[in-house]
């Protein structure tokens, strides 16, 4: 019934079960962390943030980046976690998280047709010397200065995850002075981008 | 091994986004008592009578509570309302909360407490974290300080939903008194519905006094919770299927199906399509244990042949049990040739520790009722010649000699009671003695603490479950060890009070068994610290002292009469100490973290467990 096209991670059980009868073990059925990318439609109340957060708090589970916000609606907050684990617990954390009562809608979109944007402000360091390379820089990753002053620039950079890191690295030479980043927004394609049949 | 990534989990979609409220309703989110009229509707009520009257309109019978600065208020209501429901003087708020879980489990219905901010609040975390962890409908509503002095650190201030976040169903706030009876309505709704579990209301001094026009709401209003009602019938199908061809198949019956009231439809598939029944500690009572079908109970302290079972059947049907590490032991080798059919109504609970063939999601009942019809009788009398022959190569047995056991103790009530009795045990050796000797034919004769293991939880919660069975005069056995005793005792007084005739037993070893049973096998017998000899009180003057009667027993001789003696008082509780064998071990056992293959059956030599 393994009806999925990739292989879900098995359990140390089903492991075990498999090495016992001599069936082979694929790569991708051994127990290995994945990120994961998952956008929380919760009640806009106290306290229900910190039950989400709570609940990978709890598992050991580190959250890399959580952006909070409003959504459409005022009493709707929108969320937006991405973290790293096993998928197999991972996938018992979201029905936790769908068990909560202020949860409204719990979507993993890891795997998924999705949009990402993150939000970053950069303070770099400039001369006379490395300010056309920098302005090129940022011109190419259409970023946009925000503050200068004699030797500093700011920049407001948005993309997904990996052009903001590739922006930094490519800065990280003239000196960086300070970096903020909003985490990763995210929500489902409404329409996947399909390849034309030829 | 084939493997299905299971259940969608989708608070659907549509749902999300709508913005009305998701109204769910099942009959059992009517079933807390009688339908009681909502008294003064439409009138202006302060919180505190807003509360009294809400839990009136929700069929409360017994409030368990300890009153304080914070709710003297709703004290202050109660004694001039005259509730329909009758509070409960406590003596410990941990006693208030067990005795509310009792009164849960023997009922169905949920209990209710009522404690003060701080103290009262922090001293019931213990009984909340009991009650989530074996799905226990209460609801506790704690005082706590007015709105404008909360985070001040003020005179008894916790941040209560703070320390009670991660062991409740659910918590409320209430800031504004407009929210209460809604919240009230929500707050029972969300205990006894789905997943049953605790709930904390948290109920500032300045919301209690605040006034408003009361109408206590017809339905909960949480747009954010569902749960499943019945089983996708596909996998129904598939499960009907998976049982129709299975020659070895054992239903392995959890608490759940005690809290959905299924033991019904567990006992007719059994008996109509000869399929042998093993139960979990909470499972104890859904199936009748005097049928030949049933092996009793399965996991470290089972019986050998329910393990045995388990780890030659070909099929489990999980009937409301969540595979907890006391039931499989080492997972990797639990249960090697069986496909698993999994019923239950938590999604977290579906392949949590076991990897699950066919998935269920719903309602005990509510999945077995479609279930039922679809089984084809296979062909298992092979198998349960088998299971037969194993319950004969290794039955529950003890030493018996002049000296007084536990088992023969528990045997002796069974015969007394005749199995009519809600037992209520504690935790350790105690309880699984009261789990092996006294065999459960009826659901809701069996109350213990599970999951989060409890010491002390027995007395107060078979004062819960004696308040339940007041009418119907049904026995409430108390089974204790002397260590746990003492953790509640001071709620004799108010079984005393309310004249319970709750039959306490004390076995006495002198020790806390369970944990010298483990110093002696994997300790090299070093006893540390478990010696309670020095510090036991005289069990029969404790008893007296709080007008109860004490009564005690130090040879199998002097049982019976210890036995008639309690019996033929019915006024007040009766505590019995037995003076049992120190050396006494609960067996068979599987070492915690061991293949259920490796069962120790008897005392044995330290070489074999390497």
């Amino acid at each position: 019934m393994m009806s999925d096209s990739t292989a879900p991670t098995l359990t140390p059980q089903q492991l075990f079960r498999k090495k016992a009868a001599g069936e082979p073990i694929v790569p991708d059925e051994q127990e290995k962390p994945n990120r994961h990318i998952v956008s929380v439609k919760l009640e806009n109340s106290v306290g229900a943030l910190n039950r989400v957060l709570n609940l990978f708090s709890a598992r050991g589970f580190n959250l890399e980046s959580v952006t909070v916000g409003m959504s459409d609606e005022p009493s709707v907050s929108r969320l937006t976690l991405v973290t790293t684990g096993n998928d197999r617990i991972i996938g018992q954390v979201m029905r936790q998280l769908t068990n909560l009562v202020d949860t409204l809608e719990v979507d993993d979109l890891t795997g998924e047709p999705y949009v990402e944007r993150e939000l970053a402000l950069v303070t770099v360091g400039y001369t006379v010397e490395t300010r056309p390379e920098i302005m090129d820089t940022i011109e190419i990753f259409r970023g946009k200065v925000v503050n200068i002053t004699e030797d500093t620039v700011t920049i407001e950079l948005t993309g997904p995850n990996a052009k903001v890191n590739a922006f930094i690295g490519l800065i990280r030479k003239h000196g960086i002075v300070e970096v903020a980043r909003s985490g990763r927004v995210a929500m489902r394609r409404a329409l996947p981008y399909e390849q034309p049949d030829e | 091994m084939e493997v299905r990534e299971v259940i969608t989990v989708e608070k659907s979609r549509s749902n999300g986004n709508s913005a009305g409220a998701v109204v769910v309703s099942t009959d059992r989110a009517e079933s807390n008592g009688a339908k009681v009229n909502v008294k003064d509707a439409g009138k202006v009520l302060t919180g505190a009578e807003i509360l009294i009257r809400s839990l009136e309109a929700e069929g409360v019978e017994f409030v368990f509570g300890h009153p304080g600065g914070a709710v003297i208020g709703i004290y202050d209501a109660m004694a001039q309302l005259n509730p329909t429901f009758e509070h409960v003087l406590v003596r410990h708020e941990q006693g208030g909360t067990h005795a509310a879980e009792g009164y849960a489990k023997a009922t169905g219905k949920v209990g209710t407490v009522l404690v003060t901010s701080g103290p009262g609040a922090t001293n019931c975390v213990t009984g909340i974290a009991d009650a989530n962890m074996d799905s226990i409908p209460i609801v506790v509503f704690t005082g706590q300080v007015p709105t404008h002095l909360i985070g001040n650190d003020a005179f008894q201030e916790c941040d209560t939903i703070g320390v009670t976040r991660s062991i409740t169903k659910h918590s409320f706030l209430v800031r504004d008194v407009r929210d209460l009876a809604q919240t009230v309505r929500n707050a029972y709704f969300l205990a006894r519905s789905g997943r049953p579990g605790p709930v904390v209301v948290d109920l500032p001094k300045d919301v209690i006094a605040a006034k408003t026009t009361f109408n206590y709401p017809a339905e909960p209003q949480m747009r954010g919770y569902e749960f499943p009602k019945a089983g996708d019938p596909r996998l129904v199908e598939e499960a009907a299927a998976m049982i129709s061809n299975s020659s070895r198949p054992l239903l392995y019956v959890g608490g759940g199906a005690i809290s959905s009231g299924a033991s019904e439809y567990v006992t007719r598939i059994a008996r109509s399509n000869g399929i042998p029944v093993t139960t979990t500690l909470h499972g104890l009572g859904a199936f009748p244990e005097d049928d030949p079908l049933s092996v009793g109970m399965l996991g470290m302290h089972g019986t050998w042949y329910a393990n045995q079972a388990v780890q030659n059947a070909d099929l489990l049907i999980a009937v409301g049990a969540r595979f907890d590490d006391r039931v499989t032991g080492k997972l990797d080798a639990w249960a090697p040739h069986a496909r698993i059919v999994h019923i239950d109504i938590d999604p977290a609970c579906i392949s949590k520790n076991v990897p699950c063939d066919c998935p269920i999601l719903g309602d005990v009942s509510a999945v077995l009722a479609q279930l039922e019809p679809q089984i084809r009788k296979a062909d298992t009398s092979a198998w349960l010649e088998q299971i037969a022959s194993w319950k004969e190569e290794c039955p529950l047995s003890y030493e018996s000699d002049d000296k007084l056991r536990p088992q023969f103790i528990l045997q002796k009530l069974r015969a007394r009671t005749g199995g009519d009795a809600v037992v209520v045990t504690d935790v350790g050796q105690n309880q699984m003695w009261a789990a092996q000797f006294f065999s459960y034919n009826q659901p809701r004769s069996h109350i213990t603490s599970g999951g989060l293991g409890t010491m002390g939880f027995s007395f107060p919660a078979s004062m819960g479950a004696a308040f339940a069975n007041r009418k119907t005069g049904r026995p409430v056995i108390s089974i204790n060890g002397d260590g746990g005793f003492l953790m509640n005792c001071q709620e004799l007084g108010v079984a005393a009070a309310h004249k319970l005739p709750i039959k306490v037993v004390i076995m006495n070893n002198g020790y806390l068994g369970m944990v010298r049973q483990w110093q002696e096998l994997f300790h090299q017998e070093r006893y540390s610290h478990t010696d309670l000899r020095p510090s036991n009180p005289d069990f029969v003057q404790l008893a007296e002292a709080y007008g109860c009667v004490g009564l005690r027993a130090t040879t199998p001789e002097e049982v019976d009469a210890v036995l008639d003696k309690a019996w033929a008082i019915n006024d007040r509780p009766v505590v019995m100490e037995f003076r049992t064998v120190t050396e006494e071990m609960v067996f068979p056992m599987v070492p915690a973290g061991a293949r259920t293959d490796d069962m120790i059956t008897e005392r044995f030599k330290p070489e074999d467990c390497a």
